[in-house]
């Protein structure tokens, strides 16, 4: 076994740094009709937060003391992460259920994940009175040991540097660092079990965050069962994101993909498809037993009870039929009509606890102001430059060099 | 390097479990001092709606002076801490005060990631601006609705009643107390309090209603209310749990351990066996 690797290889003769320099640079047509509507929302976001740090959090939003959070927590955070879910979840699947058919979409749903992550723990910063005091329970400036968002801080913290290492390999190919690679790879495993158990927990702590609103939230959505609610359908919100996100970037990063890659890609949608059947049929029967163990009957004949039942019928429901019959059918267009279904399923769910269901009974509801959706907006569109980004320069839809792949 | 793995994830639990036992040997600690929670008695009969004990907190916590002219239902801001309340009741008008009600075992610290809120062992429970990260989970957490956000500044605060805790440690009472004109307001351990409500209740029980607002209510509180009229014509929500709130999460909390020790276990389990699944099949390496 050679042990003298190079700590990079030479890119066309230039030095590491005047390399990373050169991929800073945008590649391809700049004036995209993506780029037309992002970059104004962008700079517009940017100058929003710039306000925001100056004049306080009331300037820019419509929070106030009976609703201290708004869509910033509520979607931002609460509806991201759960988008995020995927990289879990295909983990788990790849590498400690050994199915190699789903490996080709790893690196690009971890990718997603840990950007999302980065992106929305980044939008709880904007989010925070006192941003400069974030540190401090990492630091030991009082472990609030008891609270439950102590436990989802730390998970943020810690999934990142999971997803990191998950995601390494891709980077070492990139810059052509073998011997990192080398170890990076071999570090891929432990990540991933340690990924998925902090998955577990905060995926359902951002559910247990909301356990002490007790009298403040709907009681069509506050149960005891929050947090197990939140991990079962962070499963197949994460997949169907995952679907959703792969359908476009196959279209967007076309060349990019090899042939093998194409073929095997319906084949995994409909494999997804059928877990995300399988989990909402789960998530259903469980919202049911809660429903009847709660006796809220009477509820059901209320405005909220009717919207309850938009979100458990048209939301859930229906796109868990479309999961199954897809499958039969063998019709892919099904399985994204489906995906985005059970994408907006999950944002109205989440919403409806965190925002539309919190402090249902106020005579002034909370309505979010423009700037907080401009500024959400801002989030998502920088998000998804860094991936784009991200995609044309690493080895993550395409396949990884050839020195990669060859065994040891 | 399978062998590390698991030594690895036993200190990980070993690590887990001794926090927790370390967590509980302080608390006994504590009890050691036999100090009690100090509180108040508020005694809406005898409040006559004076006011006086909101312009003596505003003037002791550098607040801007309340309005002479107010609403007669009011809620506390960031700009006061306490409001006294005017309702139209069965027995006329009923004055009561609002005010953080100083939980025995708040939410809002349970809630604090930082411990920037705290239940001090003499009662109050306090705000500590070097910790606090703004987040404000306190107030979504807390069922009386007490902290209050600064929204509007670069440099927020949490505003809430702090039961004069810097008098309290100079021996003194707090100041809506000391100032109250018709001694609506008494100060005492919570003990103490609540013999004093029983002994009032028992004595009219013509005059009194037969409750203790904060007794059981949210687990206890250090406020304590007494009044002439049911407490719901006053506008207080008395369909609180009558267990305390960090309770709802305990649960939760408790899992957060076991799935630490059982998920690696079991994950690292399932990877072996399906490896090794592949390696008969084809000699395909992990990554």
């Amino acid at each position: 076994m050679n042990t003298n690797y190079p700590i990079a290889i030479d890119h066309d003769g230039k030095s590491i740094w005047k390399f990373l320099i050169s991929e800073m640079k945008p590649k391809g047509k700049f004036l995209t009709p993506f780029n037309i509507i992002s970059i104004p929302i962008m700079l517009l976001g940017l100058g929003l937060i710039v306000y925001r740090f100056i004049y306080g959090i009331g300037s820019i939003t419509n929070l106030t003391q009976d609703t201290p959070w708004g869509l910033w927590i509520g979607f931002d955070v609460v509806t991201g992460v759960a988008f995020a879910g995927g990289a879990y979840v295909l983990t788990f699947m790849v590498y400690i259920l050994n199915m190699q058919k789903y490996h080709s979409i790893v690196r690009v749903t971890v990718l997603n994940g840990f950007l999302a992550y980065v992106f929305y723990a980044g939008a709880l910063l904007l989010d925070l009175g006192r941003p400069w005091h974030v540190i401090n329970p990492i630091i030991g400036n009082g472990f609030g040991v008891s609270s439950v968002l102590f436990l989802v801080a730390w998970h943020f913290l810690l999934y990142m540097i999971a997803q990191l290492i998950e995601f390494s390999p891709a980077i070492a190919e990139w810059l052509g660092a073998r011997r990192a690679h080398k170890i990076l790879s071999g570090m891929t495993i432990a990540a991933v079990i340690f990924g998925i158990t902090l998955s577990t927990l905060h995926q359902s702590g951002l559910g247990a965050l909301y356990l002490m609103a007790k009298d403040k939230i709907h009681p069509l959505w506050y149960s005891e069962f929050i947090p197990i609610m939140f991990f079962v359908s962070s499963i197949f919100a994460g997949l169907s994101m995952v679907i959703f996100e792969g359908s476009i970037s196959h279209r967007v990063f076309f060349s990019q993909i090899s042939e093998k890659n194409h073929k095997s890609q319906n084949s995994i949608i409909h494999g997804l498809a059928k877990i995300c059947a399988g989990t909402m049929f789960a998530y259903f029967f469980l919202k049911m037993l809660v429903f009847i163990h709660e006796q809220h009957w009477d509820l059901l004949n209320t405005p909220m009870g009717y919207w309850f039942m938009l979100e458990m019928l048209g939301f859930v429901l229906l796109p868990m039929i479309l999961f199954f019959y897809s499958y039969r059918t063998n019709s892919i267009p099904m399985v994204k009509v489906a995906a985005i279904l059970t994408m907006l399923g999950v944002i109205l769910n989440r919403l409806n606890v965190t925002v539309i269901g919190f402090r249902w009974d106020m005579a002034i509801r909370y309505i979010p102001s423009w700037m907080e959706f401009v500024v959400t907006m801002a989030v998502i569109f920088t998000e998804i430059w860094i991936f784009r980004w991200v995609i044309n320069r690493m080895p993550v839809l395409r396949d990884s060099p050839s020195w990669a792949t060859e065994k040891e | 390097m399978g062998l590390d793995r698991r030594v690895f994830f036993k200190l990980l639990g070993a690590t887990g479990i001794t926090l927790a036992i370390g967590k509980e040997s302080l608390a006994k600690q504590a009890n050691k001092n036999e100090v009690e929670f100090y509180g108040v008695l508020y005694d809406s009969s005898r409040c006559v709606g004076c006011r006086t004990c909101e312009y003596e907190c505003a003037k002791a916590h550098g607040l801007p002076e309340p309005l002479s002219e107010v609403a007669a239902v009011r809620k506390t801001d960031e700009t006061c801490n306490t409001v006294v309340n005017t309702y139209q009741t069965s027995k006329g008008e009923v004055y009561i005060k609002r005010q953080c009600m100083h939980c025995n075992q708040p939410a809002c610290a349970a809630a604090c990631l930082t411990q920037a809120m705290n239940k001090n062992e003499t009662g109050p429970v306090t705000w500590n601006g070097d910790k606090c990260m703004g987040c404000r989970y306190c107030m979504v957490s807390c069922p009386f609705d007490m902290p209050k956000f600064e929204f509007h500044s670069a440099n927020p605060k949490i505003q809430k009643c702090d039961m004069c805790f810097d008098r309290q440690k100079a021996g003194e009472k707090p100041t809506c107390v000391t100032n109250c004109p018709n001694e609506a307001l008494m100060y005492g351990t919570r003990r103490d309090l609540i013999k004093e409500a029983r002994r009032r209740i028992y004595e009219k029980p013509d005059l009194y209603v037969d409750q203790i607002y904060g007794e059981r209510d949210a687990g206890g509180t250090g406020w304590l209310y007494i009044a002439s009229v049911p407490f719901e014509e006053l506008g207080i929500n008395t369909n609180l749990q009558q267990s305390s709130y960090p309770a709802l999460t305990k649960g939760f909390l408790y899992s957060v351990p076991s799935v630490f020790v059982l998920f690696p276990t079991i994950l690292l389990g399932i990877h072996q066996a399906t490896k090794n699944n592949q390696h008969k099949k084809e000699e395909e390496d992990e990554y």
